[in-house]
């Protein structure tokens, strides 16, 4: 008898369930249960994703390149465009709200008052801002970068603020008892004990960002797998709109495990990071 | 001479809920150069309030401290500070916790890392310079953590029941590791611990300590010679002697507490 690696074995224990789910999901379609108008069979979807992602035209030799040609399917300039406007928007967003959250969680006079404005804005979702950034921004990118940006700001600057604010006493001591000035004590010592706190806040931020990005998509661009899946429904191609609910499932994975990634890094000193 | 340490009619009152404690009154106390000094007493007695006033992280509310002549107003590198908690910097490995007061004094990086590396192995840390403390065990972490004011050259080590979370074999390494410092160094070390075992083990004066206000007892002078042997004799007669006086405190403080519960 062959052993395999308990790492294999349970991969492949965990895609018992969704290989059942779409076994059954495709047998009922390819016997006719179901109408394929309302769930079309994975094989189709499988079909659509695939042509979605196909470049348009023939490879041309005397066109701009091989790899502009591979990559100039439909699919991918959606993934491409949503994925732009959510780093841009989540850059402009955390880039603000991170020194403002720093400030108001190192002062306590600065942080009384912005603290009020912060909460009344807070709960607004940022789905309610379409209106006005449409209003002031028009129609493309920039409203839908403004959306994600706001979606972005709110969890990062309350998770910067508790942050320093959280910063264990006992820290600041030891480094005044080392010799430790104002400018060191914050660069050294609660910048690196709240960025635990700081990247839950950006992680989601992010999450925050994707979601806004896939709405404000469906409202006010014209491209993007948003806007992709909503054109989708005008011609029920259904088989298309579950396509790109898979991309965007996978790109939300990617990002989230880019993450994940860039969170094991900065806190390999943390506890409970091991693994 | 002067003492190294003068303090003098030293107060301290907290007030907490609109009443006030007293936790230390009149405090009159010297310290000379090179003395190994034990603050003894049960818990608020006011031992870690002296230390932090010494420290400088909470002047007294009347009378003063002076380290050197001058007015002890605010932490100072030249008295190294070593907590229950260990205060490791997390996100610095070993080698960066211990040679962070350096760096802070802006010494050349050559020089940080000869020192750093001096330390480590003084303190049989040398392999793990590049680990970060959630890797050390705590008794090494409280070793780190004297390699990191040993680091800063203090004439003096503060030192707040600092091998307290420690199991009893840990503590005796530490200690002995610490004697063995303190012997080559010659610094001047003030040790607070409720362990009077410990006091007697280390100090050369043991000062009991009164539970609220704090007040000072007892100032004892332990002439033992050294290395100690905790089974000999005069080891227990002065354990027993120091017990009688620890014990009445702590009966004190107990008897404060049931009242502070039947009030409750």
């Amino acid at each position: 008898m062959k052993i395999y690696p308990i790492k294999t074995l349970e991969r492949l224990r965990g895609a018992i369930v969704p290989a059942s789910v779409i076994a059954v999901w495709q047998a009922l379609s390819s016997q006719g249960y179901i109408n394929p108008q309302i769930l079309p069979a994975p094989t189709a979807v499988v079909a659509r994703w695939l042509d979605y992602l196909r470049p348009m035209e023939a490879y041309n030799a005397a066109g701009s390149g091989f790899m502009a040609w591979l990559f100039s399917g439909e699919l991918v300039r959606d993934a491409y465009s949503s994925l732009y406007r959510v780093v841009a928007g989540f850059l402009i967003g955390a880039g603000l709200a991170l020194p403002l959250g720093l400030l108001m969680g190192a002062n306590d006079k600065f942080y009384k008052l912005c603290d009020p404005l912060v909460q009344v804005l807070r709960p607004i979702p940022p789905i309610a801002y379409i209106p006005l950034a449409i209003l002031w921004f028009g129609l493309g990118n920039p409203p839908a970068v403004f959306l994600i940006s706001i979606g972005a700001f709110f969890p990062v600057l309350l998770n910067t603020i508790s942050g320093v604010r959280n910063v264990d006493g006992i820290y600041i001591r030891a480094a005044r008892n080392l010799g430790a000035g104002q400018a060191t004590l914050f660069v050294r010592v609660i910048l690196p004990a709240a960025t635990p706190y700081i990247l839950t806040g950006a992680r989601i931020g992010i999450g925050t960002a994707f979601i806004v990005v896939i709405v404000s998509e469906m409202i006010a661009v014209n491209n993007g797998l948003g806007f992709r899946i909503l054109e989708a429904r005008e011609f029920l191609w259904s088989d298309k709109i579950i396509a790109g609910m898979f991309t965007i499932g996978l790109l939300g994975l990617g990002i989230d495990t880019g993450i994940n990634s860039l969170n094991r890094y900065l806190l390999k000193w943390h506890r409970g990071m091991d693994h | 001479m002067d003492a190294q340490i003068q303090v003098r009619n030293a107060s301290k009152v907290f007030s907490s809920n609109g009443s006030e404690i007293t936790a230390l009154q009149d405090i009159n106390l010297d310290i000379h150069s090179g003395q190994f000094v034990c603050l003894l007493g049960p818990s608020g007695c006011g031992k870690s309030t002296l230390l932090n006033a010494i420290a400088g992280f909470s002047p007294p509310s009347s009378g003063t401290v002076k380290v050197d002549g001058k007015v002890v107003q605010s932490p100072g590198a030249d008295r190294g500070m070593v907590f229950q908690e260990y205060a490791l910097f997390p996100w610095m490995t070993v080698g960066e916790n211990v040679g962070f007061g350096l760096e802070i004094k802006k010494t050349p990086k050559a020089r940080i890392k000869e020192k750093v590396d001096m330390l480590l192995s003084k303190l049989r840390l040398q392999d793990f310079r590049d680990r970060f403390p959630k890797d050390l065990s705590g008794g090494m972490q409280q070793r780190v953590a004297i390699a990191r004011v040993l680091a800063l050259d203090s004439p003096i080590l503060l030192m707040d029941e600092p091998f307290g979370a420690l199991d009893s074999l840990t503590r005796r390494n530490l200690q002995d590791e610490l004697l063995r410092v303190w012997t080559e160094y010659g610094k001047t070390i003030i040790f607070v611990t409720h362990s009077i075992e410990e006091s007697v083990y280390l100090a050369d004066r043991t000062i009991v300590m009164t539970y609220r206000p704090g007040t000072i007892k007892k100032d004892f002078s332990i002439t033992l010679p050294r290395q100690r042997d905790p089974a000999a004799p005069e080891f227990n007669e002065l354990k027993k002697e120091l017990a009688g006086l620890v014990i009445e405190e702590q009966r004190r403080y107990n008897q404060s507490d049931t009242w502070a519960h039947a009030l409750n």
